[in-house]
């Protein structure tokens, strides 16, 4: 289970995003985040998955807290592809930051083999996130944090690549959390909603 | 920069190049506002099969012998797939090329023929083209942001242009102290925000808007979209390139699918109320792939449309799948 438990936290100089907030997502589960432009979404994914540490409280997966070193069993894809990867490396070069990817995984999220030898601003920004997705399924996580990640896609690719990842999360078991703008997008997905500014859950 | 007029073709002002009118955009003094015609990218680069040092040079096309128009009065929605070089086609427009592209086609704004050099003396002015970039690393991290909106202003519209950005801010929820802040410091809503606020700002007779609405929540998508309308209502022109064509649908007045490179259908709006309306077999499969409708991409990877996943068809079996995520919970 990955759990944030009463954590609190802000950035300097503001008031905290969260005070005391918890939530915790069995393997298995999809949980939507929900919240206002600007009231923590994408934060609290850095902080699930311990690109941000909370200042009070814990980010616990599996009663462990996260490793400092290592692969990290939770993997955040973020919402802007073309910053979350080097842009003076090879694209070859960035999916090998995760170890071994299977060709299977680059098959089905439809990564050409011509693109490997491109630089990021060769790469369209649906094509960028391909690999971001790619990257992190690679590292094999336990849980996967999916923010905004298919809002730069055009409908029939979004649709692709979200029924992959389905099948991907039930085979391998893993839980997602994921931020969508899209009502129509989270009600297909969630299995159910958290208000990160109540914290309070619904069903879909 | 060439005077040429370009009224010429435009005798019958309903019936020209395969478009059709809507009943509020028009051909001001007898010509579009932004016309591109027969629009070529390739883009040189190195035989990646050769031998290091062998290797010759060839070029690689991306968008091929493309034509839109956009009038005053209008917004244009161009959709297609990601890859499909939309915001190559943005940047263009803009003059914004890489070092190695090859670009061959004629490119008209507001009845002249514009070059690399006459579109960058237009860009960002007022009575010019404004881009909506897509990529919030468009913004400068290092200038606070309420500066970047505002821009450099000569002696005496400073506030003006102060003022004006107070207002676009009020307009789109941001608060005062966002002004003071650097990039970094903002959500991606937010500095979706600024990128459009910037646009607005600068007084554009045509606006670019490359994937303009992601990060947005649904109402300050619409707001934003409702604030082009606007903008074309009162003489403006807007090319709105987005992948989300359900927004698109809510205020463009025509819609060009795009698609390797090039438009294989232009349609009205009203067309996409049912795909049965629909000619071209993608434009069908984006209908059908969003979330609202099937949420499925069977059709498009039978259609043969997505070369690239050439593999995925033959892991993935030939039954059509749809995703049924909520079966499963």
């Amino acid at each position: 289970m990955l759990e944030a438990k009463n954590i609190t936290f802000g950035y300097p100089g503001t008031k905290p995003l969260y005070d005391g907030f918890s939530i915790a997502v069995e393997p298995g589960e999809r949980v939507a985040l929900a919240a206002p432009s600007g009231a923590g979404k994408t934060t609290l994914c850095r902080l699930l998955a311990g690109f941000e540490r909370p200042w009070k409280g814990d980010v616990l997966c599996d009663g462990q807290p996260l490793p400092r070193t290592g692969t990290c069993p939770v993997q955040l894809v973020g919402q802007h592809p073309e910053l979350a990867l080097d842009p003076r490396i090879r694209m070859s070069r960035s999916l090998e930051e995760a170890g071994e990817v299977p060709n299977e995984l680059l098959s089905a999220l439809g990564i050409r083999s011509e693109w490997m030898r491109r630089y990021p601003h060769e790469l369209s920004g649906g094509e960028l996130q391909r690999f971001c997705i790619a990257r992190a399924l690679a590292a094999r996580p336990k849980y996967l944090i999916a923010d905004e990640i298919s809002t730069m896609l055009d409908a029939v690719t979004q649709a692709q690549i979200w029924s992959f990842l389905l099948e991907e999360l039930d085979r391998k078991h893993m839980g997602l959390v994921f931020v969508s703008h899209s009502p129509a997008l989270t009600k297909r997905l969630a299995t159910r909603i958290v208000n990160v500014t109540t914290g309070k859950t619904t069903g879909t | 920069m060439e005077e040429r007029a370009h009224s010429a073709e435009h005798t019958h002002l309903q019936t020209h190049h395969h478009h059709s009118h809507t009943a509020s955009s028009h051909h001001e003094r007898g010509h579009h506002l932004l016309q591109v015609s027969s629009l070529s990218i390739g883009f040189r680069m190195y035989d990646p099969d050769a031998p290091y040092f062998a290797a010759e040079q060839r070029v690689s096309n991306v968008i091929e012998d493309l034509s839109i128009s956009v009038h005053v009065g209008e917004i244009v929605a161009v959709v297609g797939a990601s890859g499909s070089g939309k915001t190559l086609l943005a940047d263009c427009i803009m003059g914004l090329y890489e070092p190695n592209a090859l670009v061959t086609g004629e490119v008209w704004f507001d009845g002249q023929n514009m070059g690399a050099d006459s579109l960058a003396t237009v860009r960002g002015r007022a009575g010019g083209i404004a881009l909506v970039p897509q990529s919030v690393s468009h913004l400068d991290p290092l200038m606070r942001v309420g500066k970047q909106v505002e821009g450099f202003s000569r002696r005496g519209e400073g506030s003006a242009r102060a003022a004006r950005r107070v207002k676009l801010f009020e307009r789109y929820g941001l608060d005062e102290s966002v002004g003071r802040m650097y990039p970094f410091e903002l959500s991606g809503g937010m500095a979706r925000r600024v990128l459009l606020c910037c646009a607005l700002a600068g007084d554009p007779k045509l606006i670019i808007a490359d994937e303009p609405t992601p990060g947005l929540d649904l109402d300050l998508a619409v707001k934003a979209l409702e604030d082009f309308r606007a903008f074309a209502d009162e003489g403006g022109g807007v090319m709105l390139i987005t992948h989300d064509i359900e927004l698109a649908l809510r205020v463009a007045d025509r819609v060009a699918v795009f698609r390797d490179g090039t438009i294989v259908e232009e349609t009205s709006v009203e067309s996409f109320a049912s795909p049965d309306l629909l000619k071209h077999p993608f434009s069908k499969a984006l209908w059908h792939a969003l979330p609202e409708h099937d949420f499925s991409w069977a059709g498009a990877v039978e259609g043969s449309m997505q070369q690239g996943f050439g593999a995925c068809v033959s892991a993935g079996g030939e039954k059509p799948s749809s995703v049924s995520g909520k079966e499963e919970a």
